[in-house]
């Protein structure tokens, strides 16, 4: 289960953040997430990997995630111990991967700063920044993905598997 | 009468189904007021056919059958290890499993990835497994070996797995976890695009290729004016190109956040089916009364030979009104590693040297391309020229090997990203330009329209 409220310090990425930058193509040899963690944003943020906190969130500008279809990206991610990252476009593939493998993403234009203190809940489709106040409003996610990223593909396959998706 | 008055989710009187139907099955007479009624996009027709309803929308979230999945060695073992947390012995048949991205094993790492798909597809006994020495790149080799084809709905553990919308099949990349997926269950979920139409009519000049059509359109929209989306190329310019152009174009589709770029398939694409293709096939096209939520309309002969500069797709020049000096000149991937695009460079680079400050690697897409190479004589003339010729590889494209940048490297290439740190050290610098210009430009050292090269 996807925690539904998450609070967190913030990592603040501009527009067209790509999979490479987030996991460069090197490192592709191993989907072990904690081994792909430690060079996550190696080429543009290099002490991310050495000062990510388990629950940090990431705040990207629009078309996070473009270019290659690496899972190996939300993995480093999820291995950084990200919670949720916020962006107001996503590359549709990072997005889907995202979704299955339990790493939320909410589509919304957020004002935060590296840093800053948010806290997002994903029932009421609300993020607030602690710091300035600011409440910014966000569609949750359709009824389908937010099963999805609650069950998670992997599970949500095994049931279809055995006949028991419903 | 209709009981509703958007386009959307309208439904018939009489048969109580959607208008967006193909034929309703009773007569209707007249349009009402406020009202369309819509055909479908290729898009929505082959998610439709694969989903087994008759008519879809866009934004709908549908389970659609999955025609092939494929995935190479980086996404491979990913895939595999999720695949057996399925504990399922059944796998579909149209599984394919391609090395091509760190193979041949650039170290060990990537020689336990390669193992582990050679186990994999021995112990499903995967018939459609392209080891070291009998394929290629990826999607040259789904092309190839005929598994892409029209009204087919091909999924692939790559971006650029889009490539084959230029057969007019809706293909399209995702991650390794939904590849295990569908080749446990044979189907995955998908959003239905909205489409874009655009439409290239004119004649395109001398050393003007598709990879000029995809990124001049890319400059136009940016790398995210396509997201989720599905584009449409039509016109007289996509229709005079020949079906390697056109794989050129749908490839990049990607790289403006598209879902799939898809060419409605005519002579050239059955043609070269013929005796190919796995299977049969179904062309589909898209209604006349389909809805696209933009149209683009351009000028073939207004388009230059381009560069897109670093680090984005989207910042796209002509080649002949920037000038800076190269390191190396790669050819190659699945963007543009064809046998076509190998004769447009050895064209330039026949009777000539490739600049002694540069390094030109020339990598054909798969073994057919390269033996294409040696019954054409086109080694002969790289190897005259000075460049350097492996076999088939994804190899430096991705900045994994066989030609991977020092800092402050700067390369002009035939693939289709240059974002930070692509192609090597972070603060090298990937120029990506047809392959006309990446000859023109290994020859003179700099980057280079090749229209100015063969006037001298």
């Amino acid at each position: 289960m996807v925690e539904k409220y998450v609070k967190g310090r913030v990592w603040k990425f501009s527009d067209n953040v790509d999979t490479d930058q987030i996991i460069p193509a090197k490192y592709l040899v191993t989907g072990d997430r904690q081994k792909l963690a430690k060079h996550a944003f190696e080429n543009v943020r290099p002490e991310f990997a050495e000062e990510v906190r388990e629950g940090d969130i990431i705040v990207g500008g629009k078309n996070f995630g473009s270019g290659s279809s690496r899972e190996h990206a939300p993995r480093a991610l999820l291995g950084a111990g990200i919670t949720c990252v916020i962006a107001p476009s996503f590359a549709r593939i990072f997005y889907r991967n995202s979704i299955n493998i339990g790493l939320p993403l909410v589509e919304c234009d957020v004002n935060a700063e590296d840093g800053s203190i948010i806290a997002v809940d994903f029932e009421e489709g609300k993020i607030v920044n602690a710091d300035t106040g600011d409440v910014h409003a966000f569609p949750p996610l359709p009824d389908f993905l937010m099963k999805l990223l609650d069950v998670g593909l992997i599970e949500n396959t095994k049931r279809k598997l055995k006949g028991t998706n419903g | 009468m209709i009981i509703a008055t958007s386009c959307e989710g309208i439904t018939c009187w009489w048969c109580d189904k959607s208008w967006r139907l193909i034929a309703c099955e009773f007569p209707y007479i007249g349009s009402p007021p406020n009202t369309r009624v819509m055909g479908m996009t290729i898009a929505e027709k082959i998610l439709a056919i694969h989903a087994g309803k008759s008519s879809v929308s866009p934004r709908e979230i549908v389970d659609a059958r999955i025609d092939y999945v494929m995935v190479n060695d980086v996404t491979g073992l990913p895939a595999f290890e999720v695949f057996e947390e399925f504990q399922t012995s059944s796998i579909i048949e149209n599984t394919v499993l391609i090395q091509d991205h760190y193979v041949p094993n650039k170290d060990v790492a990537s020689a336990e990835q390669a193992k582990s798909m050679r186990e994999f597809a021995g112990k499903y006994k995967l018939k459609n497994h392209f080891d070291v020495g009998r394929g290629g790149v990826c999607h040259q080799i789904m092309i190839e070996h005929g598994f892409a084809a029209p009204g087919r709905l091909i999924v692939g553990a790559d971006s650029h797995t889009c490539s084959y919308g230029a057969l007019g099949a809706l293909s399209t990349g995702i991650g390794s976890s939904e590849a295990a997926s569908a080749m446990a269950t044979g189907e995955l979920w998908f959003k239905v695009p909205e489409t874009q139409k655009f439409v290239v009519n004119g004649k395109l000049g001398k050393n003007v290729m598709g990879k000029d059509i995809i990124l001049h359109i890319i400059g136009d929209i940016g790398v995210s004016g396509s997201l989720y989306k599905s584009m449409e190329f039509y016109g007289s310019a996509i229709e005079s190109l020949q079906l390697s152009d056109r794989i050129t174009i749908s490839n990049m589709a990607i790289e403006a956040g598209a879902k799939c770029g898809i060419i409605p398939p005519d002579d050239a694409v059955f043609n070269y089916l013929k005796n190919r293709v796995v299977g049969e096939y179904t062309p589909v096209y898209a209604d006349e009364d389909s809805e696209y939520d933009d149209t683009f309309e351009y000028d073939a002969s207004e388009i230059r030979a381009m560069v897109a500069k670093p680090h984005l797709p989207e910042n796209v020049v002509p080649a002949s009104e920037i000038d800076v000096g190269i390191d190396q000149a790669y050819l190659g991937s699945c963007t543009n590693g064809r046998i076509e695009d190998m004769r447009v460079a050895a064209e330039i680079l026949k009777d000539r040297k490739v600049h002694p400050d540069v390094r030109m690697i020339v990598v054909p897409a798969s073994k057919s391309v390269f033996e294409q190479m040696l019954r054409e004589g086109l080694i002969e003339v790289f190897m005259d020229a000075d460049a350097y010729v492996s076999g088939p590889t994804c190899g430096a494209c991705l900045g994994g090997y066989m030609g991977v940048l020092a800092e402050g490297e700067r390369c002009i290439s035939s693939t289709n990203r240059n974002f930070i740190g692509r192609m090597g050290h972070k603060d090298s610098e990937v120029y990506l330009a047809n392959p006309a210009v990446v000859a023109a430009s290994a020859v003179t050292g700099r980057i280079t329209d090749p229209d100015d090269i063969e006037s001298n």
